[in-house]
C-alpha cells in the first residue's frame, strides 16, 4: 500500500515559512575564524597605514609649496631658500616612458600571445612560454644595466637618423648637438622589455579562452588563418588586450632602476623622446638616499601622485578586463 | 510490376596493400614559396642598403634591420598577391610578422643573459664567494675582494622578509577563498591596490617611518636597530611580496576542486580541518611554486634597499645592526662608479644574480612540472586488473 | 563511545593480514557515533533557495537497515531533500529550510547541536567520486578518523574492513600506499564509500553515486549498496528506475510541477510502487513515459 501525497497545496493552507538554522562551530573552528580574520585586516590595515602616512608625511612639503603649484611646477630645486619644487617634470617624464613602453610592448605582446596560441606547435609553445615567464623574472637592475652599457649605444644610430629624416615631427626633434643617449626613447625601449611579459601573459590568457567553434566556424567558412584570427580572436581578445595594456601601463609607470640608470632624471617637462634628458617620479626618488626631512617629505608628494595614478590604472585595467566577454576567467 | 533488380556488382581488383604506410602532413609553404620569399629577402636587404648607405646618412645595423624587414614584407605581400592574391598575401605577411616578433622575442633575453655572462665571467673567482670588499681601492683590479658580503646580505634580507611575509600571505589567501566573511571584499581589493605600489616606495616608508624618526634614539643590545640595516630592508621587501604571495596563493586554492571541500565536511570535519588536512596539501605543489617564484623577485628588487639597507663595502652578519650590503644594491653601486675596475666587478655580482634568480627560476619550474605528471598519472587509461570480473567467487591467489 | 564489530568471513584474506576465518575481531572506535543503523525521519520538510521554494511538504521515514530510493525526474528537488539530511544544504549561502528531519528521534537541526556532528553519523557519497589526492588509499579511507577526529588502535583492521565492505579490498590490497587518484573512476566511487563507512556511520546518504560512472562499474557499487544494508541505513538518489527497482527496499516518486516546488508523489515499498503504483503519474513515470 503505497502513500500519496494530496495533489498542489489546497486552498487556505498557510504558506511554509524558513526556520533559522543555528549551528555551533567548534572550539577549532572559532580560533581558525579569528586567525584568518586578523590576517585579513593586517593586510587592510598595512595598507591603509602606508596612505595614510604617505599624506601625513607629505603634508610639511606641500603646506609649504601648496597643492596646485607641486601639481603644476615643472622644476625641483632643493638648493634655494626656500625650496622650490614641484611634480610635473617628473611626471611628465614617468608618462612619456611608460607610454613609450606601452606603445612598442602590446603589439609585441600581443603578436606572441598570437604566435603561442594559434600558431605554435605544442614544443615551441613550451620554449616561447619560459621565455616569457624568464622575462618576468628578470630583475629589471639587470635590464637596466644592459640598456644603459649596451642597449644605448646600438640605438643611438636610429635616433639620430630619425632625428635628422624626421625631424620636422616635434616629438622627433633634437637640439643640435645634444647627446642622444639618456634619452626618453631608449628608456621607454627597455622598460617595453619589461612590460612585455605581463601584457603576453595577460593576452595569452584572453586568447586561449576564445571560442573555438567560432573560430572553426569561420575556418570552415573558407577564411585564411589571419582572416579567422581578425574576425573571431582579437574582436573576442579586445577587452583583454585594453586591460592588458593598461596593467603594463601601470608597471611601466611604477619602474625604478632601470630608468634611474638610463635617464639623467632632471626634471623638464620635455617631449622630446630622442634627446638626453628627462625624469621619472621613482627614479628620482631613488637617486636620493639619505635626504632631508623637507626633502623626504616632497618625495613622499611625488610618491603619492605616483601611487594614486598607478592604482588609478590598475583599477581601470580591472574594471575594462571584467566587463569585457574574454575578461571574465581572466585573473588581473 | 517486379521490382528491378540491380544485378550485384564485383568489387574491382583492388592492388596489393603497400608494406607500410607513411603518414603525410599537409604542408603550407611549397618551395615555389620559399624561392620567392628568398627572393624578396635578397630584394630588400639590398634596397635598404642602397636608401641608408648612398642616400641618406647611417642608420645602424638595429634601424637597418627594421627597414630592412619592412621592405621585405611590402615585397613579399605584392608578389604573393600577384601570384595568389590579396587574401592569401595578407596571410602570409601577417604569418612572417607574427613569426618574426616570437623570434624577436626571445633576442634581447638570449642577449641580455649572454652579455652579463661575458662581461661577469672574468671577475668571477672563487674568493668572490669568500670575500668582501675591504681595502678595495680603484686602482686595484675587478677580481680584488669579492661579493660575500652581497651574497649574505641578500639571503639574510631575502629569509627574513619571508618570515614576515610568507605565513601573514598564506594566511590572508586562506581568509580570502576559504571563509565567508563579509570583509573578503574590501581586504581583496586593498590586497589588489597594494601590488600596485612601487617598490621604491615601499622602501622610502620605511625609512620615513622607522629609521628618519629614530636614528641613533633608539638601541636595543647597542644594536642600532632603527636605522640603515637589513631588518629594515627585510619590513621594504616584506611588503613588496605580501601582495604577491597573497593573489599567487589564493589562485591556487581556487583551483582546489569543492568537490573535496564537500567531501570533507560531510566527513564530519570542521572548516579548519578541512583547509589544514585537505585542501592544503592538496595545493602544496601549487603553493611552494608560488614561494619560489615570490622569492626570485624579491631577490632582485632593488630600489627598496637603497632607503633601507643603504649599502656597504663589508661583511656584515647582523641584520639588525648597521648597514648591509645585498647583491642588486651591489651591482647598482659599483656599476655607477667611474672607474672600470668597479664596473667590471658590478657585471661578476650580475652574474651571480643573475644565476640565482635563473636557479631559483628552474626550481619553480621543478616544482610545478612534478604535479603535472602526477595529475597524468590519472588520465592514464586503466590497465585491466584482476579484480574487474563481477564474479563475487572467492579465489585464492 | 566504542563499538563491537564481527569481521564477517568475507574479510578473511588468506596470506594472513585480518582474521582468520569465523573468529570475530572487535574494532574500536572512540569518539565515533553509536553503533547500528539509524531511523531517518522527515517532517513536513521544505526547502528555499533565496526566495525561490523548490521543495515542500515532505513527509518520509527511511527505515533503519533498509534501502530507501528517491526517484523523479531531474530538477525535483531529491539532491536537494538528501542534502538536508546531514546538514549540507545549509552551506549554500542563499539557502533557508523549514520542517524537521529526525535522526533517530532527534531533530538534527535543533538548537544547540553541531552539524559536524550530525555529518559524522549520517554519511555522503557524491556523484562525482572526490577522493583526496594528496592522500594514499589507506589514508583516504582512514580520512574520516582524522577529520572527525575520531580514534581508532586497530586502523589496519579498519581499513581492510572499510575497503572489504565497498568491494574494493581485493584489487587495491597490494598498492594501499599508492595515490588516492591513482584509480579509475568505478575504484574510486568505491573507495569514497569505504571513506565514508571507516567511521561507522548510522547512516549513508548516495547522491547518484553511480552516474559518473561506466556500466561495469554501476554493477559493482549496486553490488555493495545491497551487502551494506546490514550496517548502515542506506538513502540513495537516483534517477535511473531499473537501478531503484533493483537495490531499493522502499522508494519516494518526487515530481514537480511546472513552476512548483518538488513534492513527493507517492511513496512505499518498491515492488507496489513498481508494479501497481495509486498515482497515475508515478506509473506514467515507471512505464518510462516521461523521464
Amino acid at each position: 500500500m503505497t502513500v500519496t501525497a494530496p495533489s498542489p497545496a489546497p486552498l487556505g493552507k498557510v504558506a511554509p515559512e524558513p526556520r533559522i538554522v543555528t549551528d555551533v562551530p567548534s572550539r577549532v573552528d572559532r580560533v581558525f575564524n579569528r586567525v584568518t580574520l586578523a590576517a585579513g585586516l593586517t593586510v587592510l590595515l598595512l595598507l591603509t597605514l602606508v596612505g595614510v602616512y604617505l599624506l601625513l608625511r607629505s603634508r610639511e612639503a606641500l603646506s609649504q609649496t601648496g597643492l596646485w603649484t607641486f601639481l603644476t611646477r615643472e622644476e625641483w630645486r632643493t638648493d634655494v631658500n626656500p625650496p622650490r619644487i614641484g611634480v610635473l617634470g617628473l611626471l611628465t617624464g614617468t608618462v612619456v616612458v611608460a607610454l613609450i613602453a606601452v606603445v612598442i610592448a602590446v603589439p609585441m605582446g600581443t603578436m606572441a600571445a598570437l604566435f603561442i596560441t594559434e600558431y605554435s606547435s605544442a614544443r615551441s609553445r613550451r620554449y616561447l612560454t619560459t621565455v616569457v615567464d624568464l622575462m618576468a623574472a628578470i630583475p629589471s637592475l639587470l635590464f637596466g644595466i644592459w640598456g644603459f652599457l649596451f642597449l644605448s649605444d646600438q640605438v643611438e644610430p636610429l635616433s639620430k637618423w630619425i632625428s635628422k629624416n624626421l625631424g620636422f615631427i616635434p616629438i622627433f626633434a633634437v637640439d643640435k648637438g645634444a647627446r642622444l643617449t639618456g634619452s626618453m626613447f631608449i628608456a621607454g625601449i627597455v622598460v617595453s622589455l619589461m612590460t612585455l611579459p605581463i601584457i603576453a601573459s595577460v593576452v595569452r590568457e584572453v586568447f586561449a579562452q576564445t571560442p573555438p567553434g567560432e573560430k572553426e566556424a569561420a575556418l570552415a567558412l573558407g577564411s585564411t588563418r589571419w582572416g579567422m584570427i581578425r574576425a573571431v580572436v582579437l574582436p573576442y581578445g579586445k577587452g583583454g588586450i585594453v586591460g592588458g595594456a593598461m596593467l603594463g601601463m601601470g608597471r611601466a609607470l611604477g619602474e625604478t632602476i632601470a630608468v634611474a640608470l638610463l635617464l639623467p632624471q632632471v626634471p623638464e617637462a620635455t617631449f622630446r623622446i630622442l634627446e638626453n634628458g628627462g625624469a621619472t617620479v621613482s627614479g628620482f626618488i631613488a637617486l636620493r638616499a639619505g635626504a632631508d626631512s623637507f626633502t623626504v617629505s616632497g618625495l613622499m608628494a611625488a610618491g603619492l601622485v605616483l601611487f594614486v595614478l598607478t592604482l588609478g590604472t590598475n583599477m581601470v585595467a580591472s574594471v575594462v578586463v571584467s566587463r569585457s566577454r574574454s575578461g571574465q576567467g581572466v585573473e588581473l | 510490376m517486379t521490382a528491378v533488380r540491380t544485378p550485384p556488382r564485383t568489387a574491382p581488383e583492388t592492388p596489393a596493400r603497400p608494406a607500410s604506410r607513411t603518414p603525410v602532413r599537409p604542408r603550407e609553404l611549397t618551395a615555389n614559396d620559399v624561392v620567392t620569399m628568398i627572393g624578396c629577402a635578397v630584394s630588400a636587404v639590398s634596397l635598404s642598403w642602397l636608401i641608408f648607405s648612398v642616400l641618406t646618412g647611417g642608420i645602424g645595423w638595429l634601424g637597418f634591420g627594421l627597414s630592412a624587414f619592412a621592405i621585405f614584407l611590402a615585397l613579399v605581400f605584392v608578389v604573393t598577391a600577384e601570384m595568389v592574391g590579396v587574401t592569401a598575401a595578407t596571410d602570409r605577411i601577417a604569418t612572417t610578422v607574427i613569426l618574426a616578433s616570437a623570434v624577436l622575442l626571445m633576442v634581447p633575453l638570449v642577449w641580455l643573459v649572454g652579455y652579463v655572462i661575458v662581461k661577469g665571467v672574468p671577475g668571477l673567482t672563487a674568493h668572490f664567494f669568500t670575500q668582501d670588499q675591504k681595502g678595495v681601492t680603484p686602482i686595484l683590479p675587478s677580481s680584488a675582494g669579492g661579493g660575500a658580503h652581497a651574497i649574505v646580505g641578500t639571503v639574510m634580507q631575502v629569509g627574513l622578509a619571508l618570515v614576515w611575509a610568507l605565513p601573514l600571505g598564506v594566511l590572508a589567501a586562506v581568509f580570502l577563498n576559504e571563509s565567508r566573511s563579509r570583509w573578503r571584499r574590501p581586504v581583496r581589493i586593498f590586497v589588489d591596490a597594494m601590488s600596485g605600489l612601487p617598490s621604491v616606495i615601499a622602501g622610502l616608508f620605511i625609512f620615513a617611518v622607522l629609521i628618519l624618526p629614530y636614528a641613533k634614539k633608539i638601541q636595543f643590545n647597542g644594536w642600532q636597530v632603527f636605522s640603515y640595516n637589513g631588518f629594515m630592508a627585510s619590513l621594504a621587501l616584506a611588503m613588496m611580496m605580501l601582495p604577491t604571495i597573497t593573489r599567487t596563493v589564493e589562485v591556487v586554492l581556487r583551483l582546489v576542486p569543492d568537490g573535496l571541500r564537500e567531501a570533507s565536511l560531510a566527513l564530519g570535519s570542521s572548516r579548519a580541518r578541512t583547509v589544514w588536512s585537505v585542501v592544503l596539501p592538496t595545493a602544496r605543489t601549487g603553493i611552494t611554486t608560488a614561494v619560489v617564484l615570490g622569492i626570485a623577485r624579491a631577490v632582485g628588487e632593488t630600489a627598496p634597499l637603497i632607503f633601507t639597507a643603504f649599502g656597504y663595502d663589508l661583511m656584515n652578519t647582523n641584520p639588525f645592526d648597521g648597514p648591509q650590503e645585498s647583491l642588486p644594491l651591489f651591482v647598482y653601486r659599483n656599476i655607477r662608479k667611474p672607474d672600470l675596475s668597479a664596473i667590471e666587478r658590478g657585471f661578476t655580482g650580475a652574474l651571480v644574480l643573475m644565476m640565482l634568480v635563473i636557479g631559483l627560476f628552474a626550481l619553480a619550474r621543478y616544482v610545478g612540472r612534478d604535479r603535472q605528471r602526477r595529475r597524468g598519472n590519472r588520465r592514464r587509461p586503466r590497465l585491466p586488473t584482476l579484480g574487474d570480473q563481477p564474479s563475487i567467487g572467492k579465489q585464492t591467489p | 563511545m566504542t563499538e563491537t564489530i564481527d569481521l564477517t568471513q568475507e574479510a578473511a584474506s588468506p596470506n594472513g593480514r585480518g582474521a582468520t576465518p569465523g573468529a570475530p575481531t572487535t574494532i574500536e572506535l572512540v569518539g565515533g557515533p553509536p553503533p547500528g543503523a539509524a531511523t531517518l525521519e522527515a517532517r513536513d520538510a521544505c526547502a528555499w533557495f533565496g526566495d525561490r521554494l523548490v521543495l515542500e511538504g515532505v513527509n518520509l521515514v527511511m527505515p533503519a537497515g533498509r534501502v530507501t530510493a528517491l526517484i523523479g525526474p531531474s530538477g525535483c528537488g531529491k539532491s536537494t531533500f538528501i542534502r538536508m539530511l546531514n546538514r549540507m544544504h545549509e552551506l549554500v549561502p542563499s539557502a533557508a529550510l523549514s520542517g524537521e528531519i529526525l535522526l533517530d528521534g532527534a531533530d538534527i537541526y535543533e538548537r544547540g547541536r553541531r552539524a559536524q556532528d550530525v555529518r559524522m553519523r549520517v554519511g555522503m557519497v557524491f556523484q562525482k567520486p572526490n577522493p583526496f589526492p594528496a592522500m594514499s588509499i589507506r589514508d583516504n579511507v582512514l580520512a574520516g578518523l582524522k577529520l572527525a577526529r575520531v580514534k581508532c588502535k586497530q586502523k589496519d583492521e579498519l581499513v581492510e574492513q572499510s575497503l572489504v565492505r565497498a568491494s574494493l579490498w581485493r584489487e587495491v590490497r597490494d598498492r594501499l600506499d599508492s595515490p588516492g587518484g591513482a584509480l579509475s573512476g568505478g575504484q574510486q566511487q568505491r573507495l569514497c564509500i569505504a571513506r565514508s563507512l571507516a567511521v561507522h556511520p548510522n547512516v549513508l546518504l548516495m547522491d547518484e553515486p553511480c552516474s559518473a560512472l561506466d556500466p561495469t562499474s554501476t554493477g559493482r557499487v549496486e553490488e555493495t549498496i545491497a551487502e551494506l544494508r546490514e550496517h548502515v541505513t542506506v538513502v540513495i538518489v537516483t534517477h535511473n528506475m531499473q537501478q531503484a527497482h533493483r537495490v531499493s527496499d522502499s522508494c519516494a516518486f518526487f515530481l514537480a510541477a511546472e513552476n512548483e516546488p518538488g513534492r513527493v508523489v507517492e511513496q512505499g515499498p518498491t515492488e507496489t510502487l513498481f508494479s501497481h503504483p495509486d498515482d497515475p503519474r508515478t506509473l506514467a513515470y515507471v512505464e518510462g513515459r516521461f523521464g
